[in-house]
């Protein structure tokens, strides 16, 4: 076990590599200047020459990378060209708005994903069903924005219930901060309910159809224990594949829900970063990204483990 | 138990502990006493060093942090702020200042001349205005801690004006540590004088800026009504956060649902629906907009490098419709066929006939007779700006349906900022035309007016090349009379109109949304948003 | 198969109900298809029906739909109705683009990493790179990278979904290839281009037929997120999605704006998710059982 988490972590670090070569020469080759939008608004041509000489973007792009590459190396980040503040500290303080939004995300989805899956398989072809993958089918049409704006309108707006932008951190209370994750996370989860329900139900469905079910019914035992304990275990391997894919999905979803509900997060400092070419911050951010990717690959190809005993290692 | 209930416990437990949880955390919630007034202005502060950068979000944090020698009041006369008592000798050579008494920095130190003749140094470098101040300053020198001297060579008439200029670039006063950083550089750490003090640990850039009261300030004595940026300033309230809001949207409803207290340019369309919000109320700056709209032509390539091409462009411009599209409601914009700002004491009439004369057939012919042959013409225009972006669509359809050939070149702001510095022909990589925005005060001044000026090379993009209109620039500086000032002025706009440095669109007025029912005492300022003195009921 | 399919269909003789016969055992598919071809007839013909989309009318701005305007207008008073038509145009050529790009360059790679042992671990590394930047991150980056403008938006969007397409089909031609048929054609001295026409593009085309369909709608809503962010097409162009970006500050007070054009884009999306699930069924029930 031990031997493959390591080989696997020395199989992510070619990956990193490509990602970092692809993130670092695509931005440099981008047309925008920092140095221009940094000296602001009425700044002369000369004053903008002697910024990009300061932020060193004068350099030969190749001398750049090697800066770059020898500084992260070092778990050196760089600095941001506009606050002048370390990448790793503008990254961390924003990881908790983030990591929460997408942990209260998948809490949503997985609580109410796997029990409609579940209940769509059992009652396969009837009307819950049709019903459930109605709103499977849709969840996949309505772009999250949509979602957003009309969750704002009617429960924060109008009912005045939650509020309708922000994030809360948690050392400020625990209702607060749920309050400031309820909406974000409802129309963020739509999307991936509609996949995890989807796929949750055809594996049931697959499940469900082997011999020892049907023994196991025959043996007399209810359906929630069938339903639960032989089916939900057996069908467990692609529902928490699909999981593993929803995180991909739910970064680039976040990016917009971030802005919607102005949650200062991760994804909005990409977008900001790459729209003012802060290069440093996006070579940053997207390399932490990646590499949470790759670990929540990798976690997952360890839960198989737990959880379908015939897999080994 | 059936697993069923179990795993529906499950997610019900968890929901109920949480919430449980949550109900204790927040009664012991910490910031409870504290009065906070969160504002959302147009931009994130991003960048620290109001001197470095001619960001207009970075003059407010200045303003906020740091304190000025002068404030221009609201009928832009210069008022004595940080200087106590000031003299001016019979030829108007020698300025005498003296600072006030208790003025400290935020880490305890002292202001003294040193530090002012620090800061001034730098920011003469740095800003175009200090630059042509400091080109008539024979030499700055320190009498003693508080008193200090600048003798001029000439007499140059607006040293109150330059020293408390606002907008972009002001001249705020620094530690002498900080005010020694490499003009070029970015200073590091932001500890000035002001009222309120940056709270370094507590910046998001991106997201939230905060600043926390500062119980040593001195307001001026006597309590002076506060103007602009005049008058005696005091901390209202303990703590300022500045919330980034990017989506207007989401800052609308944020302020109606009581999230935010002050909001700094709510879209005109919006103002319908705050006027109806429960305790929202809406504020003009003053008696002029706030901004103005100019369409820029580059004088450096064909067509317009040819003064006949760039007055064709008047014909296609009819504000009404770019300010229709913008703004919409016609009680926040105004047309103004003129360069001085209208409404401003040095606006006129001057050369105005040129620019009323809304001709789109006209335009293409008098294109051609310039020579144009329908060659393509480059435009820049932004993607994501909530003014510009409109007005630059509004532009091309108009120059199509003229007959134009246009190229298009669509990019964020972000790139068009980058792209309009170029000084290529527009094939490799340079323009024709941007359109952009700018701050009324500014323009309201042949001096401080940035886009009026024609100084070649050395001005800004678009490089409008005119020894005349610098020569009244010049002129203005050293006008004793009102009469005289008035008269360049009117030279002045009329020489512009007719050398085209830029198209105006018209201006309009950007009113604050502010909840009536929790802050009071805002003061109106068209060129900076002023966030001191406002309380916290 | 044709001997079921004569006897569950007794009269094929006539061509009517042969087709309701094909609607009832694959009404997924028929739904999709149908509401498809409406949606391109109106991005073919619909275009030169209706009024001029860049016209502006100030003067009209943020109308509410009516006899006149039948969507409303937006904040330049251009009609809604034109512009959401146009939009069809546009997204449809996004999403139809995307997934036809995706699809032969993700075929290509694929094919070449399941057959060339080689360098499918380099492809792969790389694929596995891009793979691991989020989709819309890396477009944004890229549409940054050149001027906004239709093309760049597609190859955007392209770039980022390419992996996904080499995964499936290098995933069916490894297996295809440790078939004992296969393996017995290669001994047997098959040359690669018959052994690559017989055995494995007839194979992969049904996964990739399925793969694009999703492929192309999600390229509809990607476009519609990187208009949003404003890094998508260029403004003045009528793509739904810029049209809904454009219209989601006047959400309030001009809602026509946003959700004509949304429930356009959603239904287009709908069609082509269904069309893609009708024929994942169809063509590919081992796929259909795991998803």
């Amino acid at each position: 076990m031990t031997a493959y988490i390591l080989r696997r972590l020395l199989a992510t670090i070619p990956v990193m590599v490509v990602v970092a070569i692809f993130v670092f020469f695509l931005l440099r080759l981008a047309p925008g200047d920092p140095a221009a939008i940094i000296a602001g608004e009425d700044a002369t041509a000369a004053q903008i020459s002697a910024v990009r000489t300061q932020l060193g973007l004068d350099r030969p792009i190749f001398e750049q990378f090697i800066v770059w590459l020898g500084g992260m190396l070092q778990g050196d980040f760089g600095t941001s060209i506009f606050s002048n503040l370390p990448v790793s500290r503008l990254i961390v303080q924003r990881i908790e708005p983030t990591l929460s939004l997408m942990l209260a995300t998948l809490a949503v989805a997985l609580c109410l994903a796997i029990p409609l899956g579940v209940l769509a398989a059992w009652k396969a072809r009837g009307f819950v069903d049709r019903l459930v993958m109605l709103f499977a089918v849709l969840g996949f049409a309505i772009p999250v924005f949509l979602v957003g704006y009309v969750l704002i309108y009617i429960f924060a707006v109008k009912l005045g219930w939650l509020p309708v932008q922000g994030y809360t951190p948690i050392r400020e209370g625990l209702w607060p901060w749920m309050e400031s994750l309820i909406l974000p996370s409802v129309a963020l989860g739509i999307t991936y309910m509609a996949l995890i329900a989807r796929v949750t139900r055809a594996s049931m469905l697959e499940v469900l159809a082997e011999d020892y079910i049907r023994t196991a019914t025959s043996k007399g035992l209810t359906t929630n224990r069938v339903l639960l304990l032989h089916a939900l275990k057996n069908a467990s391997v692609p529902i928490v594949t699909v999981i593993g894919i929803g995180v991909a999905l739910l970064i680039s979803g976040v990016v917009i829900t971030e802005t919607v509900f102005n949650i200062p997060g991760l994804g909005r400092l990409t977008v900001d970063a790459v729209l003012k070419r802060d290069y440093p911050i996006v070579q940053g951010l997207i390399i932490v990204f990646a590499a949470a990717k790759v670990l929540v690959n990798l976690l997952i190809d360890i839960s198989y483990v737990f959880l379908d005993p015939r897999i080994r290692y | 138990m059936s697993l069923w209930r179990r795993a529906s416990f499950l997610c019900a437990g968890t929901g109920f502990a949480i919430a449980v949880a949550a109900m204790v955390a927040t009664t012991t919630a910490v910031h409870a006493q504290q009065k906070v007034l969160r504002a959302v202005l147009h931009a994130d502060v991003r960048t620290l060093d109001p001197i470095w950068t001619t960001q207009t979000i970075a003059g407010i944090h200045g303003m906020i942090v740091y304190d000025t020698l002068f404030g221009n009041d609201e009928k832009l006369n210069p008022q004595p702020q940080m200087v106590g008592k000031y003299d001016i000798s019979e030829d108007r050579l020698v300025y005498t200042f003296t600072l006030r008494d208790g003025l400290k920095f935020h880490d305890g130190s002292p202001v003294t001349t040193k530090d002012v003749l620090a800061s001034l140094k730098r920011w003469a470098v740095r800003d175009n205005v200090g630059q042509r101040l400091f080109s008539f300053v024979d030499r700055l020198e320190a009498a003693d801690e508080k008193t200090f001297r600048m003798i001029l060579n000439k007499p140059f008439g607006m040293v109150l004006e330059a020293l408390g200029k606002s907008g972009t670039s002001v001249a705020v006063i620094m530690r002498e540590k900080d005010a020694q950083t490499d003009p070029q550089q970015q200073i590091k750490e932001a500890v000035g004088s002001g009222p309120f003090k940056f709270s370094k640990d507590e910046w998001v850039p991106g997201s939230k800026t905060v600043y926390l009261k500062n119980p040593d300030y001195v307001p001026r004595p006597g309590n002076e009504r506060a103007s602009f940026f005049a008058g005696s300033k005091f901390a209202g309230v303990d703590r300022i956060e500045l919330v980034w809001i990017s989506d207007p949207q989401t800052a609308m409803s944020a302020l109606v649902n009581g999230e935010i207290d002050f909001w700094e340019n709510p879209n005109i369309d919006f103002l319908p629906i705050l006027e109806k919000s429960r305790g929202v109320k809406l504020m003009k700056t003053g008696e002029f907009g706030t901004n103005a709209g100019f369409i820029r032509l580059n004088h450096l390539h064909p067509p317009f490098n040819n003064v006949k091409a760039r007055q064709a462009m008047y014909r296609l411009i009819n504000q009404e419709d770019f300010l229709r599209a913008i703004i919409g409601n016609p009680e926040y914009y105004k047309v103004c066929h003129g360069m001085i700002t209208c409404g401003t004491p040095l606006a006129s009439d001057a050369g105005s006939a040129m620019l009323n004369d809304f001709n789109p057939k006209k335009a293409l012919q008098l294109m051609r007779e310039a020579g144009y042959n329908g060659e393509p013409i480059t435009v820049l225009a932004a993607t994501d700006h909530n003014t510009i972006t409109p007005a630059t669509q509004v532009l091309i359809q108009a120059m199509r349906e003229a007959g134009l050939n246009l190229d298009v070149q669509s990019m964020d702001w972000g790139s068009v900022v980058s792209r309009r510095a170029k000084k290529e022909p527009p094939a490799q990589g340079g323009w024709n035309i941007f359109v952009s925005t700018m701050g009324t005060v500014g323009a309201s001044n042949p001096v401080l007016h940035p886009w009026i000026g024609a100084a070649c090379d050395k001005g800004l993009f678009g490089w409008p090349c005119d020894a005349k209109i610098e020569e009244l620039r010049t002129a203005y500086a050293f006008a004793q009379t009102d009469a005289e000032k008035k008269q360049i002025a009117r030279d002045l706009q009329a020489r512009a109109i007719e050398q085209v440095p830029y198209i105006p669109f018209g201006q309009w007025d950007s009113p604050y949304a502010y909840r009536a029912d929790r802050i009071e005492g805002i003061v109106p300022n068209t060129g900076l948003v002023v966030l001191w003195n406002i309380t916290k009921k | 198969m044709t001997h079921s399919a004569a006897a569950e269909a007794p009269l094929a003789s006539s061509p009517l109900t042969y087709a309701a016969t094909a609607i009832r055992r694959n009404p997924t598919i028929f739904a999709g298809a149908v509401l498809l071809a409406i949606l391109a007839a109106i991005a073919i013909v619909g275009p030169w029906l209706v009024a001029d989309p860049f016209r502006q009318a100030p003067i009209n701005r943020l109308r509410p739909p009516s006899e006149r305007f039948w969507f409303g207008t937006d904040q330049f008073g251009r009609d809604i109705f034109s512009r959401t038509i146009h939009g069809a145009r546009v997204s449809l050529i996004v999403g139809l683009s995307v997934a036809t790009l995706a699809s032969l360059i993700g075929l290509c790679v694929g094919l070449v990493c399941g057959y060339f042992r080689r360098i499918d671990g380099i492809i792969m590394r790389v694929m596995d790179g891009i793979m691991a930047i989020p989709t819309i991150l890396l477009a944004i980056a890229l549409i940054t990278l050149t001027r906004p403008g239709l093309g760049i938006v597609i190859v955007a969007i392209v770039i980022p979904e390419v992996p996904r397409i080499v995964r499936v089909v290098r995933s069916v031609v490894l297996s295809i290839s440790s078939q004992p048929y296969v393996e017995s054609a290669i001994a047997g001295g098959t040359r690669n281009t018959k052994l690559l026409a017989r055995h494995i593009l007839p194979n992969t085309l049904a996964p990739l037929i399925v793969q694009a369909t999703y492929v192309c709608a999600s390229a509809m809503l990607i476009e519609a997120g990187l208009s949003f962010l404003g890094a998508g097409v260029p403004p003045e162009i009528p793509s739904w999605g810029n049209i809904v970006a454009q219209g989601r500050t006047f959400f309030q007070i001009a809602p026509w704006s946003i959700l004509i054009p949304g429930a356009f884009l959603a239904v287009t999306v709908l069609a082509v998710n269904m069309l893609g699930d009708g024929l994942r069924d169809r063509l590919d029930p081992r796929l259909a059982r795991r998803m």
